[in-house]
């Protein structure tokens, strides 16, 4: 029977099927990070039981690290003792971890891919919702809740309900300027918060195939911001090409075999699908986020929706008290809006791509005045790369102040954060309220839109951006 | 986990939707190694002033002395965003057994069912009809006959939740437990498939 590339990896990852109930699912690789583990080892201690499969399971630490002197103690003590916890479990129980100092520490959904240790036709879990970014290698990845890193500790296995499946197809071309992040940003605009909830969805097409695999991961990191479970993307030659010699990825001795076998994980030609959605890349602007759901986006030069023409009572009300809290009104434009400061960082884009990007457009200018701008590559190696490549030199020059791997002012729990009121824009994936920081405001955008901002002080259409003079 | 077989309370009503679990409880109570206490932090940025737990604000709900009960009813895409199972450990703390809701993030829905807090996921009709009842009305939630009641009116609907999920919420079992007992046969799959 034809098959989609999401059933093909899942049932052969099935260990049992439990019946009217969920699935016992296989986990190949399982992450972990300081925040959603404590209780999880704490729960098996109890139970008496070992981890079941620890050269399975990688760690680091990422979301409460300070993104500055990471040589020196944590100062807050909360943080540094779950820091200091994770390193503890991870002795204990012969888990392998990179912590902060050591040259593959970074944003979980970062290293993961880059070492090589994510691979296609995996089935990838996390105590972390955007594990889905690992679905871009065509693996099976999903978050999970505390209860289920338990469960993975204790079986190597998760019980699950199987999703429905959905698939995207973006044909065409990208205009200039457009990303990958404007290209999730513009579907979860078209089908809401909630609009993938319960499905498991294959982005697919032209598009798509013609993006990096940094660009790839992008888009399947903010899977979740629209509901759905994960996001996958069928592997190709831009993908082998990214794998091939890295760290964990097989060797020259397999990576034939491995290569054949990878070749066969796509969605056959008949294969049906619960839904599918048909998006015309060269639609696509830049886009940005006005209100506190990453739904809530319109495109650079669009205007807020005029909250009293909005049939749905619920959403109306909804948008009216995200306005409220972002300070913004119904119906205008936020292009030329000034900004306090701009992030440029988190698993969605913090990889040498993003940095390369924003670099080319920043080369040769300053920063404006009145804006801090903080730029927090996702790893150790991104930094090491960065700095390399002569990125590092473009950002001082040009005032931005460069931090170490983490997940920075992503999620207002570590040192850094944006101050309440405050309008930021951001590359990362959420504008919850309070998401930055209590009262802190977020505008998400892509690396570039992030940049042109940076240099002007507003929201910019960075396709408007005169070019340098040199 | 507790068993749990039937809720008979009063209902705090919170009619917004896409309530994000930032929301529910933000990262910087995310500090915590054990699974205690976060109940103290629900909805921390709604329930206070400035971030200051001497200053409730009076608009919000939870500081209402006249809503009160184990029930949270919300409005659509409860639980959306992060996977922190810390939303599902602060609502139980606080005292919640169940939420409902016409629609639910899948993760949430997980780590509630997982810590025996019941999301009960109703139409989008019976849920406009609760956030009408006033303070002093109760509902009954029977996990067996998986109904939902209005006391007083006697409306009722039926919620769904599947076989295996249920016996583990009427009996207190967990998956953990399932999963232990079959080791034997996972250990049967990774020999013929690793
Ligand atoms: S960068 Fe942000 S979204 Fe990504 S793992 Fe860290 S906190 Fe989560």
């Amino acid at each position: 029977m034809a098959k989609t590339l999401f059933d093909k990896i899942w049932d052969k990852h099935v260990v049992q099927k439990i019946e009217d109930g969920p699935s016992v699912l296989y986990i190949d690789k399982h992450f972990i990070h300081e925040v959603t583990s404590p209780q999880a080892f704490a729960g098996i201690e109890k139970r008496g039981l070992k981890v079941f499969r620890p050269q399975q399971v990688v760690a680091t630490a990422d979301h409460n690290v300070p993104t500055l002197n990471q040589h020196l103690p944590i100062k807050d003590e909360l943080s540094r003792l779950q820091v200091q916890q994770l390193i503890e479990n991870c002795k204990k129980h012969h888990i392998e971890l990179y912590g902060l100092g050591h040259p593959f520490q970074g944003i979980v959904h970062v290293i993961g891919p880059e070492l090589g240790i994510t691979q296609p036709g995996m089935t990838i879990v996390c105590g972390d919702s955007h594990t889905s970014t690992h679905g871009a290698f065509g693996a099976v990845a999903f978050g999970i809740g505390t209860s289920e890193v338990e469960m993975v500790f204790a079986s190597q296995c998760v019980l699950q309900t199987k999703p429905k499946r959905m698939r995207i197809n973006i044909e065409g071309e990208l205009q200039n300027g457009v990303l990958s992040k404007d290209i999730i940003l513009y579907i979860i605009a078209k089908i809401t918060a909630s609009g993938a909830t319960g499905y498991f969805v294959e982005y697919a097409g032209s598009a798509i195939r013609s993006l990096s695999m940094e660009s790839r991961m992008t888009i399947c990191n903010m899977s979740i911001e629209m509901g759905a479970r994960g996001g996958m993307i069928a592997p190709d030659e831009t993908t082998f090409n990214y794998m091939k010699g890295r760290q964990f990825a097989p060797g020259v001795n397999q990576w034939e075999e491995k290569v054949a076998e990878w070749k066969e994980l796509y969605t056959d030609a008949d294969a049906v699908f619960d839904m599918e959605i048909n998006i015309n890349a060269s639609e696509i602007e830049p886009m940005i986020t006005y209100g506190t759901n990453p739904g809530l986006c319109i495109g650079i030069n669009g205007s807020i929706p005029v909250t009293d023409t909005i049939p749905d009572e619920g959403e109306r009300k909804n948008i009216i008290k995200a306005l409220q809290y972002m300070g913004l009104e119904s119906g205008k434009q936020l292009l030329g809006m000034p900004v306090q400061h701009v992030f440029i960082g988190s698993c969605t884009n913090s990889r040498i791509e993003d940095l390369r990007l924003v670099a080319q457009l920043v080369k040769g200018r300053k920063k404006n005045e009145h804006v801090q701008v903080m730029i927090v590559p996702g790893s150790q190696q991104v930094a090491k790369q960065a700095q390399a490549e002569g990125l590092n030199k473009i950002f001082i020059e040009a005032g931005f102040e460069i931090r170490q791997a983490g997940c920075s002012a992503c999620l207002g729990m570590n040192e850094d954060k944006i101050p309440a009121g405050e309008y930021c824009i951001s590359t990362s994936n959420r504008n919850f309220e309070g998401r930055q920081g209590a009262g802190a405001r977020t505008l998400l955008a892509s690396p570039l839109t992030a940049a042109a901002a940076a240099i002007t002080g507003v929201v910019t259409d960075v396709r408007t951006l005169e070019p340098v003079n040199s | 986990m507790q068993a749990l077989q039937k809720i008979y309370s009063r209902f705090i009503p919170i009619p917004m939707e896409n309530i994000d679990t930032d929301q529910i409880i933000p990262a910087r109570f995310l500090k915590a190694t054990t699974r205690d206490g976060f109940g103290r932090n629900l909805f921390r940025d709604w329930r206070y002033e400035n971030n200051d737990d001497t200053k409730p604000k009076e608009d919000f709900v939870l500081n209402q002395p006249q809503f009160s009960g184990e029930i949270l009813v919300a409005g659509k895409n409860f639980g959306c965003g992060s996977s922190r199972e810390h939303a599902a450990w602060a609502l139980l703390d606080y005292g919640f057994k169940a939420v409902v809701s016409s629609f639910f993030a899948d993760i949430f829905k997980n780590n509630a069912l997982n810590n025996g807090v019941l999301p009960v996921t109703v139409s989008d009709e019976f849920l406009a009809k609760l956030f009408t009842l006033g303070n002093a009305n109760t509902l009954s939630i029977d996990v067996e006959k998986q109904t939902i009641t209005i006391d007083a009116t006697g409306e009722q609907e039926v919620f769904d939740i599947n076989s295996y999920k249920k016996t583990c919420l009427l009996n207190g079992y967990d998956d953990i437990d399932y999963l232990i007992n079959h080791r034997a046969q996972i250990e049967a799959y990774e020999t013929q498939n690793i």
